[in-house]
């Protein structure tokens, strides 16, 4: 789903497309949705770009990732960090959802997708590894801000789910 | 310079900073992998929050103020954070309740910050609303867990309760420039989500076969600089960085 209000100039949508998430290298930031608006003003490229989470330390990566990128093309630039309106994970792509089911990341489901998943009530996150939806939320908190961790009940593999953020 | 703003900035900064750096201290020495990753995990957004508060509140001082002065550059009658969120981790029942007892408060109060007339503060809380409800979560399931868990888990998490208790009451205390904020639609008063609170973690501490303690006495004095002998210590860590090696950057 495209977010309200994001404005993003054409030529520069391939030269965003290949700055990454340092923390989901499969995912680029314009798949994961962080990236508001990119204009040109004045020669300068103007981007905002917006936290999945408050504290991401991937932010500042993600910033200087994106103007030594636009600078290989030969654009100066200028990234701001906006919080409004905030991220929410209907931003990530298709593409972007199939990145990281490819990459071992279950996508985000439902806002209860993982309570649900502790409490027995409905199993619907998907095992990564064998596709199995006999899984188990292990923790809230993942490898990073963004993700819960989940066990396949079948395959007994770990995995991590990308949290629901609405 | 807006007194007034910067203050209350702080106030709802503090808060954030002081009960991170609490959960921080867990890095490394959790009781489980899993819980010391949640607990770090919560630290790391808290700090996060914090960030965008101090920046704001560096851009209305102005001079040379920064978010790592604020931060880090600051004496302990300067800070504003509530007794509770200073208290040590004894153990993980104190860790957990003193980090629930916050949790909900802060949850209320964002979901009112968020319609704040000031655009910057209902942008941050707009933002941290998402991160906070996954906290309360978190904590309130490990309530319930060691409340209605083995007798010593129980009676640990009792005694954390008991203990934290009296430092509640403080959450709702209006500080003058609160006060004024609140008329001009820019702050909350926090008074008015005090039967809310108690209600909420009444009902969950009764579900986790806790007892509600019944104090009659509160502690008091964190909102205007007056902290627990905790705080020095907190601080001596978490500034002793930037005190030994001025303006250093990481």
């Amino acid at each position: 789903m495209i977010a309200t209000n994001q404005h993003i100039e054409e030529e520069l949508i391939p030269i965003l497309e290949k700055v990454s998430d340092p923390e989901i290298p499969v995912l680029s930031i314009m798949d994961m949705g962080v990236v508001r608006s990119a204009i040109i003003v004045n020669g300068i490229v103007e981007v905002s770009i917006t936290p999945t989470y408050s504290g991401c330390p991937a932010m500042d990566v993600i910033g200087d990732d994106i103007a030594k990128a636009l600078k290989e093309h030969g654009y100066e630039s200028k990234v701001k960090l906006i919080l409004v309106p905030a991220w929410t994970t209907d931003w990530i792509t298709e593409r972007g959802r199939k990145a990281l089911r490819e990459y071992g990341i279950a996508p985000p489901l439902t806002p209860d997708a993982d309570k649900d998943a502790l409490l027995g009530d409905k199993r619907i996150v998907k095992c990564t590894n064998c596709g199995s939806t006999n899984t188990k939320l292990v923790s809230q908190f993942g490898s990073t801000a963004c993700k819960a961790l989940f066990k396949c009940e079948d395959c007994l593999e770990p995995f991590d789910y990308f949290k629901c953020l609405k | 310079m807006k007194t007034n703003l910067y203050n209350y900035i702080l106030e709802l900064a503090d808060n954030c900073l002081i009960a991170g750096q609490r959960l921080g201290e867990l890095c490394g020495h959790g009781p489980s992998l899993e819980t010391d990753i949640a607990c770090t995990n919560i630290s790391l957004d808290l700090f996060g929050q914090t960030r965008s508060y101090f920046q704001y509140a560096a851009d209305i001082k102005g001079g040379d103020a920064s978010e790592d002065s604020i931060a880090f550059l600051r004496y302990e009658r300067q800070y504003k954070n509530v007794l509770l969120v200073e208290q040590p981790n004894r153990d993980f029942a104190y860790t957990i309740a003193r980090q629930y007892l916050f949790d909900v408060f802060h949850l209320l109060l964002l979901e009112k910050l968020q319609f704040s007339q000031d655009m910057i503060l209902s942008a941050i809380a707009k933002k941290s609303i998402k991160e906070a409800s996954y906290h309360v979560r978190f904590t309130g399931d490990w309530i319930k867990r060691l409340g209605d868990g083995t007798e010593e888990s129980h009676a640990k998490m009792q005694e954390a309760i008991d203990g934290l208790w009296t430092y509640t009451n403080e959450l709702f205390e209006v500080t003058e420039e609160a006060k004024i904020l609140a008329e001009e639609g820019i702050a909350v008063n926090v008074s008015t989500l005090k039967d809310l609170y108690y209600e909420k973690v009444s009902a969950l501490l009764t579900e986790a076969t806790l007892t509600v303690p019944e104090n009659k006495y509160f502690q008091k004095g964190g909102k205007s600089g007056i902290h627990t002998e905790h705080m020095g210590y907190l601080l001596a860590d978490m500034q002793y960085m930037q005190r030994a090696y001025p303006n250093m950057k990481w």
